[in-house]
């Protein structure tokens, strides 16, 4: 149809040499970072005795989100104590709990910014759909490329699939404050800051709150993707249970990471749903 | 001083006024009311280069034609008004009329696309940003909003003391001021309750006290008690009243209910499509619609419940005086077919009313004498009403009357006018023409 053709691939793989070449040394302090996050992390939590981990856990859970869910807690990780994938747990743990707060610094203050300001709003919005849509598989390699095998490209993987849920409900939470509320800290004076801060964010906290759940979770169902670029963790096990056809194996995994899944979806929900003096 | 309560003019029907309706009352002193908010030639165009719609408006194109010309919304057009000092003033309109783009531009919640906002002395639309935030703090009580607007995370206490705390007041100064803002309001006991645990009556106060919190001079109230039911509305409109009484503040309050316009109102604008039409005491307004407009929106109202004798007087066509002979009252009487004369000095205080039907049998009896002198029998008492006198009042005066018109006298005796079954019925009906026809006593 057309003589020529838009060399996109060319462009693309051109742009991903560039950055390699001339900000290497920028993806280098980045990997590093990374890795002492969660390698500190990690190690902190394997520290502690697994029953003590699993109290601590036990009680956020109990705190935030009541006895059922703790209860809940208490039998799942057990169970994963008990079927030998502790380890392998709190590797996973330590990764989303990483890439949940780089998520959280680079999406709330977007998401803030993009309720304020509306052209933002409209530019931000096509690179969200990018990110949530684009298939996973297609940025890790240039993920590898820029980091590395191992846990940081798969940091990076689960930030960029995570980040926009947050970033979309901190918007839709502050563009959803009764106009009234604004109104009526803005008739009593408030700077910006203030007015951000005791009332934009405070009343918007249950979405907000929604938003770093649903990060959470699409986070955790980037584990296995992550795994196969070497990020270790319950992934790497999923995927050795699938490689090797061992049903039972691949199973178990899956399972702790559905266990993982549902302790930090009640404890997220639950600080969402809480009220305090803000 | 004496707070006198409109139960004791009115007893068995609810209602109080505040000191400076009563104010306006007695002595007609707006004049010489201070002022407390100027607004001149102030308009308000939403949209972009909102100067298309000015030139249009100055062309005398409607808002409508301008909305589909230039898809410019006219919030508010050449409106001018003063406020004066511890007044309610109410702005009342349908929706749509611009009352509360009017009030959000008294704040700047809305800027301002020409005119000025005088208040203190001060055009606020020249602030800059700082500085309007200061005088926010300075000289509003923040603003009480329809749905109420207070903080869900907050206790009542973290409300109310929400405007403090924005000023950087030290916790225990503030939480002092709350505390007597809360007692203020009766909401005490509930200090540490979360606002979904409040009915609406009580989220309001909790709104109230927030801005009562702040200790400015100027609240403004944008239909404030409109999504409270009739009784609890009613309930927080004399509760107004009365901490109006106490604390006096200047209010401006908007509403579309022309009963809690009149209500609480010292003056009422109404306004429609982004104008002011008219702007005026309940009385004033009630019984001189600006036009057919005003008319239609006060038709409805339970007039007798608003006006006031001296609303309804009609000026003495003709008066007595005690150094009248009897054949001079009599001539005045039938050049004017009155039943009777009011009987006035020079100063026009009141001094009696003499009976056409008594004073012609007295000339009858009288009738050969070359020069009859006027026998001082035949003054009588009328029945008197104060100009503040609410139209229901009097007409129990009226019809407990034995004789003539009820006259109508000030605190000085001085007489007014007089009150006659037509003027009753007139007021009543609303009808001008019946004015005209029973113009005078039969």
């Amino acid at each position: 149809m057309f003589p020529f053709r838009v060399p996109l691939d060319r462009w693309i793989s051109d742009a991903v040499d560039f950055l390699v070449r001339e900000l290497g040394a920028v993806f280098d302090g980045f990997s590093a970072f990374v890795y002492f996050m969660v390698d500190n992390l990690k190690d902190g939590m394997l520290t502690l005795h697994p029953l003590i981990l699993m109290a601590v856990i036990v009680a956020i859970t109990w705190y935030m989100a009541g006895w059922r869910n703790s209860l809940f807690a208490v039998i799942g990780l057990l169970l994963t104590e008990n079927i030998g994938l502790w380890q392998a747990f709190v590797e996973t743990l330590a990764l989303v709990l990483t890439a949940e707060i780089l998520v959280m610094v680079v999406g709330l203050p977007l998401g803030i910014y993009a309720a304020k300001n509306d052209r933002f709003d409209s530019i931000i919005r096509p690179v969200l759909d990018f990110m949530q849509t684009m298939p996973a598989f297609v940025y890790l390699i240039p993920a590898v490329m820029f980091f590395g095998l191992g846990l940081v490209p798969g940091v990076v993987a689960t930030f960029v699939f995570a980040l926009p849920p947050l970033i979309r409900l901190t918007n839709l939470g502050i563009r959803q404050v009764p106009k009234e509320l604004t109104e009526a800290a803005d008739a009593f004076g408030a700077t910006d800051m203030q007015k951000l801060f005791k009332v934009q964010v405070p009343v918007a906290k249950a979405t907000i709150m929604a938003g770093v759940n649903q990060s959470i979770m699409l986070g955790l169902s980037m584990v296995v993707i992550a795994a196969m670029i070497g990020a270790g963790g319950l992934g790497e096990d999923v995927l050795r249970g699938i490689q090797r056809l061992q049903v039972g194996q691949g199973f178990e995994a899956g399972l702790v990471v559905v266990i993982l899944a549902i302790i930090l979806d009640r404890i997220t929900a639950g600080i969402g749903a809480r009220k305090n003096n803000g | 001083m004496i707070v006198i309560t409109w139960d004791y003019f009115m007893p068995g029907l609810p209602g109080i006024r505040s000191s400076v309706q009563w104010a306006y009352m007695a002595s007609g002193i707006l004049e010489n009311m201070q002022e407390k908010i100027v607004v001149k030639n102030l308009f308000k165009v939403f949209g972009k280069h909102p100067d298309r719609a000015l030139k249009a408006l100055k062309q005398g194109k409607s808002k409508d034609d301008i909305l589909k010309e230039t898809r410019l919304v006219v919030g508010v057009q050449d409106a001018s008004f003063t406020v004066y000092k511890k007044e309610i003033f109410v702005l009342m309109g349908l929706s749509g009329s611009g009352k509360s783009t009017l009030e959000r531009l008294l704040n700047r919640l809305h800027e301002p696309t020409s005119g000025e906002i005088i208040i203190d002395g001060i055009d606020i639309t020249r602030l800059n940003k700082k500085e309007l935030r200061d005088f926010r703090r300075k000289h509003f009580c923040g603003m009480v909003f329809q749905n109420f607007a207070i903080l869900p995370h907050r206790t009542v206490l973290g409300n109310v003391e929400f405007g403090l705390e924005l000023q950087g007041v030290d916790k225990e100064t503030r939480h002092k001021r709350a505390m007597e803002m809360i007692q203020q309001v009766g909401l005490e006991g509930n200090e540490e309750s979360y606002p979904d645990q409040l009915s609406g009556g009580m989220q309001q106060r909790v709104g109230l006290a927030r801005g009562l919190a702040v200790d400015a001079d100027i609240i403004l109230m944008d239909e404030a008690f409109s999504a409270l039911d009739p009784l609890i509305r009613r309930q927080m409109q004399d509760e107004l009243l009365q901490l109006q009484n106490k604390l006096q503040k200047t209010i401006v309050f908007v509403t579309h209910d022309l009963d809690e316009a009149f209500r609480l109102g010292d003056r009422i604008a109404i306004m429609k499509d982004g104008k002011i039409v008219q702007v005026g005491t309940a009385e004033q307004i009630i019984s001189k619609p600006a036009d057919d407009y005003v008319k239609a929106f006060v038709e409805d109202m339970d007039r007798s419940a608003v006006l006031t004798a001296g609303s309804i007087l009609q000026p003495l066509v003709e008066q007595a005086f005690p150094n009248d002979g009897p054949r001079t009252m009599m001539r005045k009487i039938r050049q004017n077919k009155l039943t009777g004369l009011v009987m006035t000095d020079k100063a026009k205080t009141l001094k009696g009313y003499v009976i056409a039907r008594e004073l012609a049998d007295y000339i009858n009896k009288n009738k050969d004498k070359e020069d009859i002198p006027f026998d001082n029998n035949l003054i009588q008492q009328p029945s008197i009403v104060h100009l503040d006198m609410p139209l229901t009042e009097v007409i129990n005066v009226y019809s407990d009357n034995q004789f003539g018109p009820v006259v109508v006298v000030d605190h000085n005796q001085i007489v007014h006018g007089v009150v006659t079954r037509g003027s009753i019925l007139a007021a009543l009906s609303e009808d001008p023409d019946i004015q005209v026809m029973d113009n005078k006593e039969k």
